[in-house]
């Protein structure tokens, strides 16, 4: 009896978006809680276990993606004007930048290059189709704008949000050891090249490290993401990979 | 009130951006280019307010969460994944390490140069 009322209930609650919203809310405040209860240990990225464990929770319940996003999209709307907000950190940076233009312009640019073309090259050396290569291109960049990169190329935008999300959390779990590796304890450095690569989950880990590191991360984010949005869908157009 | 006009404020300037990015037809997603008009702004007006710092704190500072939802859509895309994982993950790994490790490089060997530039200069 009671099982079958809680049925009814979960059939009534997955049709409205609160279940989605809410599963998303409490699922990542656990995930970050666990994170900070092991001393921020890089692989257990809050983002990385709340995508777990959703997965896993969708799965066992039978619930599709389309059900779960009719929740999750109020949390996915917010990237647009977390993308525009980034402007604040940008502007406060504004003097710092100024004294360094030409190093973070030279850098971002190569990065930008340099972060869409290695993926394609080994993900085309080692046989992957050209929709996932293409919707590879743009996984250095902040999840909105490489879907939107994505879409112009002709790759898949879903499955590019995917690919960035998990290499922000590659970066943010490597990044402290590459550097220590590299010996850079320059904050600065650190977080552009953060930023660049793993954009805003990268950046989020950045600003657990320092918050230079992390303004930094914020900007190269934000100038990288630009500089690969103008770049890149002319360049595969111009290098004829585009149909 | 703070955060209302703040996040308003990054609306306006998100519609803004979608709007002409469809009318100039860039081929530039609209946040971005909402994030540089509403830079273009501070820089202009030599200050940013309290309503926009308290609202792009509160987004920023839960930047990750807001990945989660996309990154659940992993899911939909379970067969291409386990079909490709090798290609996949290699170049989602390397390339990864490739891009941090130059642009960190770059950024050092070119902060190097300018800088001993300008003392030579002095």
């Amino acid at each position: 009896m009671i099982e079958r009322d809680l049925a009814a209930i979960w059939v009534y609650l997955s049709t409205t978006p609160l279940l989605g919203l809410t599963i998303t809310l409490v699922t990542y405040s656990l995930a970050h809680q666990l994170y900070i209860y092991a001393n921020s240990n890089p692989l257990l990225n809050p983002v990385l276990t709340s995508m777990v464990a959703l997965i896993i929770l969708l799965v066992f319940t039978g619930t599709s993606y389309e059900t779960y996003f009719e929740g999750g999209q109020f949390v996915h709307f917010l990237l647009g004007p977390a993308t525009v907000a980034l402007a604040i950190p940008l502007y406060q940076q504004c003097s710092k930048l100024r004294k360094l233009f030409l190093p973070v312009a030279i850098t971002v640019i190569s990065g930008a290059l340099i972060g869409a073309f290695s993926s394609i090259g080994i993900a085309w050396f080692l046989g992957a189709s050209l929709q996932t290569q293409l919707s590879l291109a743009p996984k250095s960049v902040t999840a909105p704008v490489a879907m939107g990169i994505s879409e112009k190329i002709g790759g898949l935008p879903s499955l590019t949000a995917v690919l960035v999300v998990l290499t922000g959390i590659i970066g943010a779990v490597i990044g402290s050891k590459l550097f220590e590796l590299m010996r850079i304890k320059d904050d600065s450095v650190k977080g552009i090249a953060m930023g660049i690569s793993a954009h805003g989950i990268g950046t989020a880990r950045a600003f657990q490290v320092s918050s230079e590191m992390g303004a930094f991360s914020a900007l190269a984010m934000a100038l990288s993401a630009f500089a690969t949005a103008v770049i890149l869908p002319w360049l595969l157009n111009f290098l004829g990979m585009l149909n | 009130m703070n955060f209302l006009n703040g996040i308003t404020l990054l609306l306006i300037y998100q519609l803004a951006g979608e709007i002409s990015v469809l009318l100039l037809r860039i081929p530039v997603p609209g946040p971005v280019l909402g994030m540089i008009m509403l830079f273009i702004t501070l820089v202009w007006r030599g200050r940013s307010s309290t309503s926009l710092d308290s609202a792009s704190t509160a987004l920023l500072s839960h930047l990750s969460l807001l990945f989660v939802p996309a990154g659940v859509g992993m899911m939909v895309h379970f067969d291409r994944i386990i079909n490709e994982w090798l290609p996949i993950s290699i170049a989602l790994i390397l390339s990864t390490v490739i891009t941090m490790a130059a642009t960190a490089a770059i950024m050092l060997a070119s902060r190097r140069l300018l800088t001993k530039k300008v003392q030579k200069d002095d």
